[in-house]
């Protein structure tokens, strides 16, 4: 399958890969990891006219943490991320997560910041973000902004990066105290895209009160999606099975899959409950550690 | 609208006027006439079409050529020199680790790296290491077996029997 005709360029800073996206407008397009932008341009679901390379731009890889915060460059690949110390450490939800993407070749190219500007909820980047309370730096030509997760999907393959803007930066706030995380996704193969998937993010104060919940659901509704109810009535609580069960009733009922090759709605919802539980257990334990 | 372009595959510069969307699968295999690595799926999913680019494996139906401009390339025939096979190719050789050979390069690129990275895998790691590569005739086990052996055979360690099992 071949592309329809395009015009290439790799510029080598991000000035100048902002320039070019005004300059060639609506039609062209940043390629980053490529791992499902070119599979589009193939399949011609996508045809750009500009392709806009911004690989060899330096500075935009790197996982740190700094100012209280886990800072993931956009142009961080998946295989960078699992094998960053500071994640193994501290972040094993990002563990979790990446071993369920694709496979070794596809981590070698795609990356964080692709996999949120792609702006699909069947990626599992999006909800562990959600989970983390992650913010993302957006970067154009009057300068850089900065749009909570909450705000950044806006639909099917839309998101808060305006035209001639460039996603630069992922910002988690620093794992602190009893922090705990952990993610999983239900497969038919490697490879696949979750037929459902949940991330959870649980704080715990030394009294074991839950003090903060994040969970995020992949996959089975149109946006990536925060389950708001689960996480109200795990704050605050002592976590106890009753409040766990609870929360994952509450994710079950709240997200709206579709039916599709993947499953029917009942299936799904069944899955987002079980994933819930089993992946609330599994932070609580972290945390713990 | 075409680009002029440099590759460096296994060692050798090939300079090329592309299209901007010819795949980097197409360039190795029309443009270079080097037809080891394969197009199997075209949709990103086999693995059949693995190389190495700057050492680190990647599916070349989902690159463009112009994005390897400047990189080091390694497809399955820079693999054997002068004093023989590459210690991937014995272990699939001896293990008989292929049927049709189809996956055969792709598979060997892919476990070049996974080796590289992680000398010495478990049984899982190698499976995990493999889960991008599909293959339709050996059930996988001796691809596994063959890895494990190359992976004795590269730190010079007592090699495993090559001897088929008989379940
Ligand atoms: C076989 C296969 C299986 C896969 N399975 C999974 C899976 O299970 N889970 C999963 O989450 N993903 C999966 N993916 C997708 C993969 O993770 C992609 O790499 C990822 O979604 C996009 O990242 P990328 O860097 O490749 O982005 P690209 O493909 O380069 O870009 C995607 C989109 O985002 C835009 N974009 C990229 N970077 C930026 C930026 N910095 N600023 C602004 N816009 C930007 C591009 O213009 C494009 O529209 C799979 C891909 C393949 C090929
Ligand atoms: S041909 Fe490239 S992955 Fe199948
Ligand atoms: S040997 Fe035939 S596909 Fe692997």
């Amino acid at each position: 399958m071949i592309a329809e005709n395009f015009n290439y360029d790799a510029p080598t800073s991000l000035e100048e890969a902002i320039a070019l996206l005004h300059q060639y407008g609506d039609e062209a397009k940043i390629l980053a990891g490529g791992h499902s932008l070119i599979p589009m341009m193939k399949l011609r679901f996508a045809s750009p006219t500009h392709l806009i390379d911004i690989n060899n731009i330096p500075g935009l890889s790197y996982v740190k943490e700094e100012d209280g915060y886990l800072k993931i460059g956009a142009m961080t690949k998946e295989v960078e991320v699992e094998e960053s110390e500071i994640i193994h450490a501290k972040y094993p939800i990002f563990m979790d997560a990446t071993k369920l993407i694709a496979d070794p070749q596809v981590r070698n190219f795609g990356t964080l910041g692709g996999n949120l500007a792609h702006g699909d909820a069947a990626n599992d980047h999006p909800a562990v973000m959600i989970a983390l309370g992650a913010e993302v730096e957006i970067t154009g030509k009057e300068g850089k902004r900065t749009v909570g997760i909450d705000d950044f999907f806006h639909g099917f393959y839309t998101t808060a990066v305006e035209h001639g803007e460039v996603l630069t930066e992922i910002r988690i706030p620093a794992a602190s105290g009893n922090y705990g995380s952990a993610y999983h996704k239900a497969e038919r193969k490697v490879g696949d895209y979750a037929t459902a998937g949940v991330a959870v993010m649980v704080q715990i104060d030394d009294q074991g009160r839950c003090t903060k919940a994040g969970i995020g659901l992949t996959n089975v509704s149109p946006l990536p999606l925060r389950a708001t109810r689960s996480e109200e009535v795990l704050v605050g609580s002592d976590l106890s099975e009753a409040v766990i069960a609870q929360a994952a009733q509450y994710a079950a009922e709240d997200c709206s899959p579709t039916e599709d090759l993947r499953g029917n709605e009942e299936y799904k919802r069944h899955l987002v409950g079980i994933i819930t539980k089993r992946m609330l257990n599994k932070a609580i334990v972290r945390a713990k550690k | 609208m075409t680009k002029k372009i440099t590759l460096k595959i296994n060692g050798t510069e090939h300079t090329m006027e592309v299209e901007p969307r010819m795949l980097l699968v197409h360039a190795i295999r029309e443009n270079v006439s080097l037809t080891g690595t394969h197009i199997g799926c075209d949709t990103s999913s086999c693995g059949a079409c693995t190389i190495l680019i700057d050492g680190k494996s990647a599916k070349s139906c989902t690159v463009l050529a112009v994005q390897a401009q400047g990189k080091e390339i390694a497809t399955v025939e820079g693999l054997a020199t002068a004093e023989g096979l590459h210690p991937i190719q014995e272990g699939f050789h001896l293990n008989h680790a292929l049927h049709c050979g189809f996956c055969t390069p792709g598979m060997m690129m892919r476990a070049i790296e996974l080796l590289e990275k992680n000398p010495n895998p478990t049984e899982e790691e190698i499976r995990w290491g493999i889960s991008g590569n599909l293959c339709r005739c050996t059930g996988y086990n001796n691809i596994v077996k063959a890895i494990e052996w190359t992976s004795a055979k590269m730190q010079g360690k007592d090699l495993p029997s090559t001897e088929p099992e008989f379940v």
